[in-house]
């Protein structure tokens, strides 16, 4: 009952502010994962986010009506927890007032974000949440009207890298082991599943664990005996090389391949030898970039020192789409930009072109990646 | 046969590791009758000395052993001093909640130290023996050995020797052992430093046999170790060993008859069974009460 009331007071107060004399400016919030148990997905979207910003502010900022306004950025951790996105989502709307929200990038954080977003009508983009249920409600089955991604889907996903085992890899029987307490993860295994039984594969072993378990024997010796040509993990990156060294020690010998939520080169620096070889499916490649890519990828490596992962990229574009939407829309009115964003039909960005077709999720191509010798190389491209 | 064989050194290597965090939850509810919560993370601080401890020294796995069990030991005597013993006479939910919070004060110091996941060195060269469809590693049976080593060295300690002696007194009396000129915050603290080291030990061969160690990680072991105390018989030493092991089994078996997703499903309600039928846990009796 407060949390409403207070709702309902903020954009009054909102307006207030927006009437006085002083230079206004285009607050934006960015709800991420910056403690907790992907902290890497946090710190390249923040990295990301003000590399954005403070090129945008270098330029005098972005032009709404006939002046230009700065941007300005709010940061709220999640902690990666559903409960504490839920919570910076409310504040960032409602008590810091951002015209737009964007994150969180871990589905189950940005589930219930885009609940509250949804609720007090603030577009939102998650750059990273592949999850269908972020965009839809899942109540009505239909497109929630506030919130987008930056992403594909799990849907497209989890098809091109089932057809990639069967068609690239000529495999046939494959086996997956996830966290069943996880959106992403959870979905993808269904997902992948049923497109691989589909088209003649052969899933001879199912296995999950929880958020938290660091040992999955008990899961990789029934795994081992089933004798899977393939084993398919989508887990968050922090689980994987766990995982991956487990099944080696057990004399596993199949092939790894997993999701998008690998794309951390950290995964390499915890994953050892025995993550070398194994192919996961992302958001965009540094090998077979674009001008526009290009630009961001010297750009952020100035700054920070290393590469841009797809988390990176994707808030980068996140941002891009956003400060189109309020240009577009020509004032900063929630609204107004709302239905702008739904109407982007050819943004340029650096993880390829963006298109809104009546939903929130974007239609874009996806990649497939090998870890090879401490890199990601690319293998090759999937297009929807 | 492979199979089953495979499934019974997974579950004691599990069990291992369970029965050896469950033994400071009990050791510390024995003497002071209060649930120790920060326990889980001190489990975590053992992984991360080790961490600091082998990166910067390339000393021999038992001396770092020491060295971490000794660090660990330290703080959790420290936390004792410092956090518990002023409660001592406070209702018993005061003490549990300073607990639940010095745990969580610890986990955010390291993560304010390292939001980051680290690999953890191997500290030996692992061999893996394959024969026929078993695999067993030398990794394998050093936590084993190393876990039941402790053990048994804990048991001789606490039956045979006077400090022992002393410490089952107070967990009989903590009143009137004083008066007999028993030094009652010595062996309180000593109590909390082998607890908090054996909590680090556990901490560091489960660093070594998955060598990817992060903040959070004390919190799920940690409440899965006191849920294997309990079942044990809280209290009773001999009942977090048993305890620890049985749920290593449970949980290693569920996988391996029926779908992982029942895995915790089946563990927790057995455990709840079990409880009913033995409220005090298998090995543990009812504390004596005076009308």
């Amino acid at each position: 009952m407060k949390i409403l009331r207070f709702a309902g007071i903020v954009p009054l107060i909102g307006l207030l502010a927006g009437c006085g004399s002083g230079a206004p400016s285009a607050k934006i919030g960015l709800n991420v994962e910056l403690t907790g148990e992907m902290p890497a997905v946090g710190a390249s979207a923040k990295n990301a986010a003000e590399l954005f910003i403070s090129q945008q502010n270098a330029a005098g900022g972005i032009p709404i009506g006939d002046q230009k306004v700065p941007l300005e950025l709010v940061i709220g951790d999640n902690a990666a927890k559903a409960d504490q996105a839920a919570s910076v989502a409310n504040k960032l709307i409602a008590q810091d007032n951002v015209i737009a929200m964007v994150g969180p990038d871990a589905s189950a954080c940005a589930i219930p974000a885009s609940e509250i977003a949804e609720a007090l009508k603030c577009p939102m983009i998650s750059p990273w949440s592949t999850n269908p249920k972020t965009t839809v409600d899942v109540t009505t089955g239909k497109p929630k009207e506030y919130v987008f991604r930056a992403c594909f889907t799990d849907t497209f996903q989890a098809r091109v890298l089932a057809k990639f085992v069967l068609n690239n890899l000529k495999k046939t029987t494959a086996a997956a082991l996830y966290d069943v307490a996880s959106e992403a993860p959870n979905g993808q295994a269904n997902l992948f599943r049923e497109t691989f039984e589909t088209n003649g594969g052969k899933m001879v072993a199912f296995e999950t664990y929880t958020t938290g378990d660091r040992d999955f024997s008990a899961q990789l010796t029934k795994i081992k005996a089933a004798n899977p040509e393939v084993i398919f993990l989508p887990c968050y990156y922090n689980d994987v090389p766990l995982i991956v060294q487990q099944a080696r020690r057990l004399g596993i010998t199949a092939d790894f391949v997993g999701s998008d939520t690998w794309s951390t080169p950290e995964i390499i620096k915890l994953g050892g030898d025995e993550i070398n070889g194994s192919y996961f499916c992302n958001h965009y490649s540094t090998q077979i970039a674009t001008d526009v890519a290009q630009k961001f990828m010297t750009d952020y490596k100035a700054k920070y020192g290393q590469d841009p992962d797809d988390i990176a990229a994707l808030t980068y574009d996140s941002f891009g789409i956003l400060t189109e939407a309020i240009k577009a829309a020509g004032k900063l009115d929630r609204q107004a930009v709302r239905d702008a964003l739904a109407k982007i039909s050819a943004y340029n960005g650096v993880t390829g072109s963006f298109k809104f077709e009546g939903t929130g999720d974007p239609m874009k191509s996806a990649v497939i990646l090998q870890i090879k010798d401490g890199k990601f190389v690319w293998v090759a491209n999937a297009t929807p | 046969m492979d199979y089953f064989a495979q499934q019974a050194i997974n579950a004691i290597q599990q069990g291992s590791i369970y029965a050896l965090i469950a033994l400071g939850y009990s050791m510390v509810y024995g003497v002071l009758t209060m649930i120790n919560f920060a326990h889980g993370d001190l489990f975590m601080v053992g992984a991360f000395a080790c961490l600091l401890i082998a990166s910067f020294f390339p000393l021999p796995f038992i001396v770092i052993l020491i060295l971490v069990m000794l660090a660990t030991g330290f703080l959790g005597a420290l936390l004792e001093r410092l956090a518990y013993r002023p409660l001592r006479n406070a209702p018993r939910v005061s003490a549990i909640i300073t607990a639940l919070g010095c745990g969580l004060v610890i986990e955010n110091v390291v993560l304010s130290l390292s939001p980051y996941a680290k690999p953890m060195p191997p500290l030996f060269t692992v061999t893996g023996y394959h024969i026929g469809g078993l695999s067993v590693s030398t990794l394998q049976l050093m936590i084993i050995g190393v876990s039941i080593a402790l053990m048994v060295g804990l048991d001789f300690l606490i039956r045979r020797t006077s400090f022992g002696m002393a410490m089952r007194a107070i967990s009989f009396d903590a009143k009137t052992v004083p008066l007999l000129g028993i030094p009652l915050n010595l062996i309180i603290s000593v109590t909390f430093l082998i607890g908090a080291g054996l909590g680090g030990a556990a901490g560091m061969l489960y660093g070594q046999a998955y060598p990817v160690i992060a903040a959070s990680m004390g919190i799920l072991v940690g409440w899965k170790a006191f849920v294997a105390a309990v079942v044990g018989g809280i209290g009773s030493i001999r009942g977090a060993v048993l305890g620890g092991y049985i749920l290593g089994t449970v949980e290693v078996m569920t996988v391996a008859f029926l779908p992982s997703t029942y895995r915790d499903l089946v563990a927790y309600s057995l455990l709840l069974v079990i409880l009913i039928f033995k409220p005090y846990g298998l090995l543990g009796k009812a504390p004596n009460q005076k009308v």
